[in-house]
């Protein structure tokens, strides 16, 4: 088949991240021609500024060299500026008279700085800085001239002021509004950033209007004039005023242009052939300056240049930092405020502290940090997640550290950690490697990281660390999104809540149905999308959907936990924890005979034999006759109980009858991710209950529950959820929740997350307030578990899965 | 040149599967068969912890090793990138329905 033929105008990062993303999905598609207006290949942009200060060069900087243009088989024109487009034709042709012939054009023509329209603003010597020209034209200045001054005090000209200072010029910074980065900061902020700036050495003139640049004796520019009539030297100037889009090839060539590319919510122009992204573009009347966006951007253009056509471009918050090494400035969505927002201010001038939170209906939605911002990833975490911050108003300011997070490796700490510190405990990754990985490679997304230095791949408590790390190296190009807005895997850009509903609205009862219906990219999908579907199919359609044993981890297939020397572990299940000498006598007697070599008591309260060959999986089962523990599943796992009022003195409840109970009415329960239990007898809470996903505690007149605890990776405290009286109340309530929880859930995502998630009020709602729904949960939460039987006894009695024990021989 | 030796018949093997060859004195081999009814054959130890491959899940012509998510390619044993290594293949062929190892 012929190729269609796709041409890029423009080759900066939003263009050439199209087409990587359309790599991705398909590598065949187009023959593809690419014109690029500077001599070098796709640089990241945002690295200019320590480029300028020495930091690092040029070479560093580059995203795509010549030779993944080569390898990608694509025509590259570089130095090559196009000048019309002749779309009766669909020809696009450039100043030297190159043309190329187009199926579909991509338009990724950028921004330009806007030059203030004053007398002598194109003598020599005035330049913006905007590409790797203007940062080779200031560094040649820095090196033979001696005064220098930066038109513009906003995040770009305080960069550039800071590179021309490192570079030993003496920096002026002009001015117009009263304070500096009057759009991030309030004056009291601003003056604080001045004062550090000042202590390195910059000059600042505010509230000044240019009114001329006046040459000097050689022609050059010699001094910047204002409306005043002050004076100042400067043999450099460097406009950093502002950018505005490039539209005008768009415009000439009779495409809809309104202060940019006008584009639909798929990146299309108003010619369906012509589609443009990044810094050109006016997406419902916006245009955007940010690497973020713009990737968002790239991916859906990618999207339907491969003829998926199902994604669609919706904004979503937005970073920056300043990148000027020892002053830390942070902001982050919508940080201006005003009537309708509330904002809680911290002002420490004499420590150097600004913090600027602003809030609108109980969602955190922007942040300005200043002096102190290494709790920066956290609200934008939280700004992009959009909860209710109610219940940690009171922290909010005081930093995620606050929050009652102990117990896992403080998320704060990326900015200060040296580079040889310990990020990844589990894979043995330093914070350098990370930051060298981000900048030798390109890297934008914590996947990205993971995949190329393992940190955060094995239990992920280190993920909000490295994402700090990602933040602060790269700023606002980092790429964060919630897990309910990234696509489950690399075979599909559906994300966890899209794929659920899609498998309820079209009543998917198959892998093979799922992945022709959604339209995966993959024949039979990969180890991490399989799972998924495999759950969100039977807990979506119980009894009608069949288990794929084959799209389950190993654990779950073979109802065993594997070890690291492929040997397995066996805890057979003891109700609330709760055994007898017959079952001792069992466990000891296998342990003796299948040469167990070791036999642990668990944090559950039961007992684990580990070591087990494969092979003697099911004459174990067989011989230690007690049900599986399912300690092996994103399933039901334990109910761990205290003595309760049978034997304790203290006891006001028969906790341990209650956890036996609810263990036995829960039997067989698959989850999207593990679930524990607990019930205490009493507040002295003997069986820590509070760390469970759901824990029970008796009191005098009742019961009281508590959801969303977890003990792990990250200590979370479980939320007060409800107060019952009786036995029956505690199994319907606790029921109910979870099959909420299941039918509900993103996979893997435990009930602490899918209660950050969905908000406390809704469940309450649901369970609570909703008698008749609460009802209609536990009957279906009963229906799904009426499937489900012993895994052991049906392997060792009736042979399932056979093949799973039995090794061939030669 | 081989020695073809029969081990099994493919619906011995599951669909998105694996089965384990056990060896005298030498390491596991597994016999994977893929969706389309492929079959191919390496030694059971992941390049990189040594895991047994023959426990990960099956998808397209690829394995993940069950211990540390690594994806092996199983028509070359090549582990995907950013990851480097290579799990030992050995010569596998379906005569009609019936799977054969060339072993020395």
């Amino acid at each position: 088949m012929k190729k269609l033929k796709l041409v890029m105008v423009g080759n900066g990062m939003a263009g050439v991240r199209t087409l990587e993303e359309l790599f991705k999905l398909t590598p065949d598609t187009y023959d593809i021609t690419v014109f690029g207006a500077e001599p070098h290949p796709n640089y990241n942009r945002i690295m200019l500024s320590p480029v300028l200060t020495g930091e690092q060069t040029l070479p560093e900087i580059i995203l795509n060299d010549l030779d993944w243009y080569a390898e990608h088989g694509i025509t590259l024109h570089l130095s090559r500026a196009v000048t019309e487009i002749d779309r009766v034709r669909r020809v696009v042709r450039a100043a030297d008279g190159t043309e190329a012939a187009y199926d579909r054009l991509l338009l990724a023509t950028g921004s330009s700085p806007f030059m203030l329209p004053v007398p002598g603003k194109d003598l020599p010597g005035v330049v913006s800085f905007r590409d790797v020209a203007d940062v080779e034209a200031m560094i040649a200045a820095a090196a033979n001239h001696k005064h220098a001054v930066v038109i513009g005090g906003g995040l770009l000209g305080l960069e550039a002021a800071n590179g021309l200072l490192a570079r030993g010029m003496d920096v002026t910074v002009v001015h117009l509004a009263p304070w500096l980065l009057e759009r991030q900061m309030d004056e009291t902020a601003a003056r604080l950033l001045q004062q550090s700036l000042e202590a390195k050495g910059l000059k600042f003139l505010l509230q000044k209007q240019t009114a001329e640049l006046v040459a000097g004796e050689s022609g050059r520019v010699g001094a910047v004039r204002f409306k005043d009539g002050d004076e100042v030297p400067a043999e450099l100037v460097v406009m950093a005023v502002g950018i505005r889009p490039n539209y005008s090839l768009a415009e000439q060539s009779g495409i809809y242009c309104n202060r940019g590319v006008v584009v639909n919510d798929f990146m299309q122009t108003f010619d369906p052939r012509v589609y443009a992204v990044g810094e050109c573009v006016s997406h419902r009347g916006v245009s955007y300056g940010l690497v973020a966006p713009l990737f968002d951007q790239a991916k859906v253009a990618a999207n339907h240049l491969a003829q998926f056509g199902i994604a669609h471009y919706v904004p979503a918050a937005t970073s920056t930092k300043l990148k000027v090494t020892g002053i830390d400035v942070f902001s982050a969505g919508d940080f201006m405020g005003g009537d309708g927002f509330e904002a809680i201010t911290l002002s420490d001038p004499v420590g150097g502290i600004y913090k600027k939170l602003i809030i609108k209906d109980d969602r955190l939605v922007g942040a300005c940090l200043y002096g102190d911002t290494t709790d920066g990833g956290w609200y934008f975490r939280l700004i992009r997640e959009g909860h209710g911050i109610h219940e940690m108003r009171e922290q909010l300011m005081l930093g995620e550290g606050t929050t009652g997070d102990t117990g896992h490796a403080g998320q704060n700490r990326a900015m200060s950690m040296p580079d040889d510190a310990e990020v990844c405990g589990c894979n043995g990754v330093c914070k350098g490697s990370i930051v060298k990985a981000i900048q030798e490679k390109g890297l934008f997304t914590v996947d990205d990281i993971k995949k190329h230095t393992k940190a955060g791949s094995s239990c992920g408590s280190c993920v909000g660390l490295v994402e700090q790390i990602l933040i602060n190296t790269v700023g606002g190009a980092a790429d964060v999104k919630p897990k309910s807005e990234k696509a489950v895997c690399g075979c599909s850009d559906m994300t966890h809540g899209q794929l659920r509903q899609a498998i309820r609205d079209k009543h998917l009862v198959t892998l093979a149905d799922t992945f022709r219906e959604l339209a995966w990219r993959s024949p039979d999908g990969c180890a991490s999308c399989r799972p998924a579907i495999n759950y969100y199919l039977i807990s979506t359609w119980p009894g009608e959907a069949h288990d794929d044993p084959q799209s389950r981890f190993i654990n779950e297939r073979v109802h065993a936990n594997i070890q690291k020397d492929g040997t397995y572990s066996v805890i057979p299940r003891m109700w609330g924890g709760v055994t007898n000498p017959a079952e001792l006598r069992r466990i000891a007697d296998v342990a003796d005979k299948y040469a167990i070599p070791m036999v642990k008591v668990t944090g559950g309260q039961r007992i684990d034999l580990l070591g087990v060959k494969k092979e003697d999986l099911p004459a174990v089962w067989k011989e230690l006759d007690m049900p599986s523990g399912h300690a092996y599943g994103k399933s039901i796992r334990t109910v761990k109980t205290c003595v309760g009022s049978e034997f304790c003195r203290f006891g006001t409840q028969n906790s341990t009858q209650m956890g036996i109970d609810l263990e036995k009415d829960l039997f067989g329960m698959w989850s999207p991710a593990k679930v524990k239990l607990a019930v205490s007898g009493c507040p002295r809470n003997c069986a820590e209950a509070g760390i469970k996903d759901i824990g029970v505690i008796g009191v005098d007149s009742g019961w009281e529950l508590y959801i969303g605890g977890n003990g792990g990776i990250k200590t979370e405290v479980a939320e007060f959820f409800c107060k019952v009286k009786t036995h029956d109340e505690v199994l319907e309530y606790s029921g109910a929740f979870l099959q909420l929880y299941r039918e509900e859930a993103f996979y893997l995502e435990r009930t602490v997350h899918y209660l950050q998630r969905v908000g406390m009020e809704y469940i309450k709602q649901r369970v609570l307030a909703d008698e008749v729904g609460r009802n209609e949960l536990y009957a279906r939460l009963k229906f799904a578990l009426s499937f489900e039987q012993d895994p052991w006894a049906e392997r060792y009695e009736k042979g399932v899965a056979q093949h799973e024990f039995e090794a061939l021989a030669l | 040149m081989s020695n073809w030796k029969t081990i099994c018949q493919l619906n011995d093997i599951p669909v998105q599967g694996a089965r384990v060859v056990k060896r005298e004195g030498h390491t596991d081999i597994a016999i994977f068969r893929t969706a389309d009814d492929q079959v191919f054959a390496m030694v059971d130890k992941c390049p990189h912890k040594g895991g047994p491959l023959s426990q990960g899940i099956v998808s397209g012509h690829s394995v993940t090793c069950p211990l540390h998510n690594w994806n092996i390619a199983l028509e070359t044993g090549l582990a995907q990138a950013p990851d480097e290594g290579c799990a030992g293949r050995i010569p596998v062929q379906l005569d009609g329905n019936t799977v054969q190892l060339a072993l020395d």
